[in-house]
């Protein structure tokens, strides 16, 4: 049994990162995990995803044709993965940057405003924090405390001061998605 | 020692720092910049020496020197890199000096891009340099074994005073996963007899790729061979997954072998009898293992991230005992697992031929994936 999980936006809205903070979550946890990002030429502005994945035994390929969960953050990365959810899936939609609704009914969606919601606690770089913790509470591959663990032990020494703020953006994006009507 | 979430690039260069490496060389490419940017850190601090040379040319030139002194020394590159590094690689060679090398390979030929690929297999398995020479060459397929190989790389090459490469590609270079280092070994302080250091009050020591008498030469070349044929008999490895009772075996190396674990797993969850080879040293390749494998096996299927590079070894093992087939994506493209389970299952269901080319008929199959119109 394994879960993949793949994250996507714009260079920028930490896509990357938030799928480290699941990985390193996922390995202090005791588990088998890889983090493989989708690398280019292209830097900031470009498209930057990464694929997790996360098991309970030797994981053979990193990369997965369809995940079993996605996390949307900009409009081009839903159109390229909303059809490859598995079916009973789950994908995470950021309301924020894409105008349209998804077109799936047989995965769950979870349609959330997270650079709103990220703006509102004081700082729009947490928005993948938000959009992390909307996916684990439909999601539960790890607990909230198991990912807010990864944070305290990994987040960047430069960064230790916003980690408060980064559990409650974890908080605030799983009371979201537990509240909205998917 | 407990596990640490590594990239692979990053794993190979901390690895290399722990076995003790005492200069390394390098030109920055993508994708393992990450490597040299390591080392570009770590040596200076630790007293040891890093070098960003103006070009590959001149940085394999300069890990032959610093070979010659007995010091343990690398370089890392890929693939447009390692090409332009294959004349001193020759004569590095034919010194017989210890060096490792780290290709992580990326599309090609030419400029290419910078996508994984595993189209340097015959480039750096059968050569690559001019002459006759036998390069160690090892294939993690994993971030841990990157690490445990390029550590092992440096003991076999001083074993050996041989070449070793360890080739990942672009996918084990970027990709994070939990891995434990090794511990910290101390920078040697002896060297070997043969080591060039100097020679007040000794003996005078020479090393050269020059026998400008023939005769010399193929005593020499000769010699080498000895050395090889050791090699033959004590290095080769290999991992095998599922293979006790498995009736279609696919072979795969690196990358391409852990996404045929995979299709693998998927394909016993529908009840086919699939197992996995999977080559770790490449040179020497595990021609006896897989000849066994081809006696109580009914058929192969073999997946590179090439042409089918790998494929012609496998052939050379199995001599046209069982029926093979072959699977590859090509130029920077990965194959998820399904392309491979649906290999899987169509071998299951077929009747392969013994004769023909796996080759020709794979290109047949695989025109309509890429809407290739004759």
């Amino acid at each position: 049994m394994q879960t993949e999980i793949i994250i996507a936006g714009f260079g920028g809205q930490g896509a990357l990162f938030a799928g480290q903070v699941l990985a390193y979550a996922a390995m202090d946890s005791g588990h088998q995990v890889t983090w493989i990002p989708s690398y280019g030429p292209e830097m900031r502005g470009g498209t930057a995803n990464c694929t997790v994945i996360i098991a309970d035994e030797e994981i053979g390929s990193p990369l997965v044709l369809n995940p079993k969960a996605a996390i949307v953050l900009n409009l081009p990365s839903l159109d390229k993965y909303e059809p490859l959810v598995v079916p009973g899936g789950v994908l995470v939609v950021n309301t924020s940057l894409v105008n349209r609704t998804a077109q799936r009914t047989d995965i769950e969606n979870v349609f959330i405003p997270v650079n709103e919601i990220a703006e509102e606690l004081g700082n729009r770089r947490l928005l993948n924090m938000v959009a992390l913790g909307a996916l684990l509470a439909k999601l539960p591959v790890l607990s909230l405390d198991e990912v807010e663990k990864g944070l305290v032990d990994h987040l960047p020494e430069r960064h230790k001061r916003l980690l408060e703020v980064n559990k409650l953006a974890l908080h605030r994006g799983a009371e979201y998605a537990l509240q909205a009507v998917t | 020692m407990s596990k640490e979430l590594l990239k692979g690039n990053i794993a190979m260069a901390e690895a290399a720092v722990r076995a003790g490496v005492e200069a390394y060389f390098g030109y920055p490419i993508t994708p393992q910049t990450e490597l040299l940017e390591w080392m570009s850190e770590r040596l200076p601090a630790l007293g040891r020496t890093f070098l960003q040379a103006e070009s590959e040319v001149a940085a394999i030139n300069m890990l032959y020197g610093a070979a010659c002194t007995g010091a343990r020394v690398m370089i890392s590159s890929s693939s447009p890199g390692i090409s332009l590094m294959m004349e001193g690689l020759s004569y590095i060679a034919g010194t017989e000096v210890p060096v490792v090398l780290i290709d992580v390979m990326r599309g090609g030929p030419g400029l290419g891009n910078i996508a994984p690929s595993q189209g340097d297999y015959n480039q750096i398995v059968h050569g690559g340099g001019h002459g006759d020479y036998h390069p160690i060459v090892l294939a993690p397929s994993s971030v841990q074994e990157a690490i445990d190989l390029t550590v092992l790389a440096f003991d076999l090459a001083e074993k050996y005073r041989s070449i070793v490469f360890v080739v990942a590609d672009g996918n084990i270079g970027q990709m994070m996963e939990p891995a434990e280092l090794p511990p910290m070994r101390p920078v040697r302080t002896e060297y070997p007899d043969w080591a060039v250091r100097g020679s007040m009050g000794q003996a005078r020591h020479f090393l050269s790729s020059i026998y400008i008498e023939p005769k010399d030469e193929e005593v020499a070349n000769y010699r080498m061979m000895q050395v090889w044929k050791r090699v033959q008999e004590n290095e080769i490895r290999y991992q095998e997954y599922y293979l006790d009772d498995a009736e279609i075996t696919v072979v795969g190396f690196g990358t391409a072998g852990r996404i045929a674990l995979s299709a693998v797993r998927n394909a016993r969850l529908q009840g086919v009898k699939a197992g996995l080879f999977r080559p770790i040293s490449l040179n020497p390749f595990p021609i006896d293992e897989l000849e066994k494998i081809s006696q109580h096996t009914k058929k192969l299927l073999v997946v590179e991230m090439n042409t089918g590079q790998m494929l012609n070894d496998v052939q050379r093992a199995v001599k046209g005992k069982i029926p093979i087939d072959f699977y590859a994506r090509l130029g920077g493209i990965v194959p998820f697992p399904d392309e491979i389970l649906a290999e899987i299952l169509r071998i299951n269901q077929e009747e392969i031929p013994l004769e023909g080319d796996p080759r020709q008929r794979w290109m047949k199959r695989f025109a309509p994936v890429i809407n290739w119109k004759n």
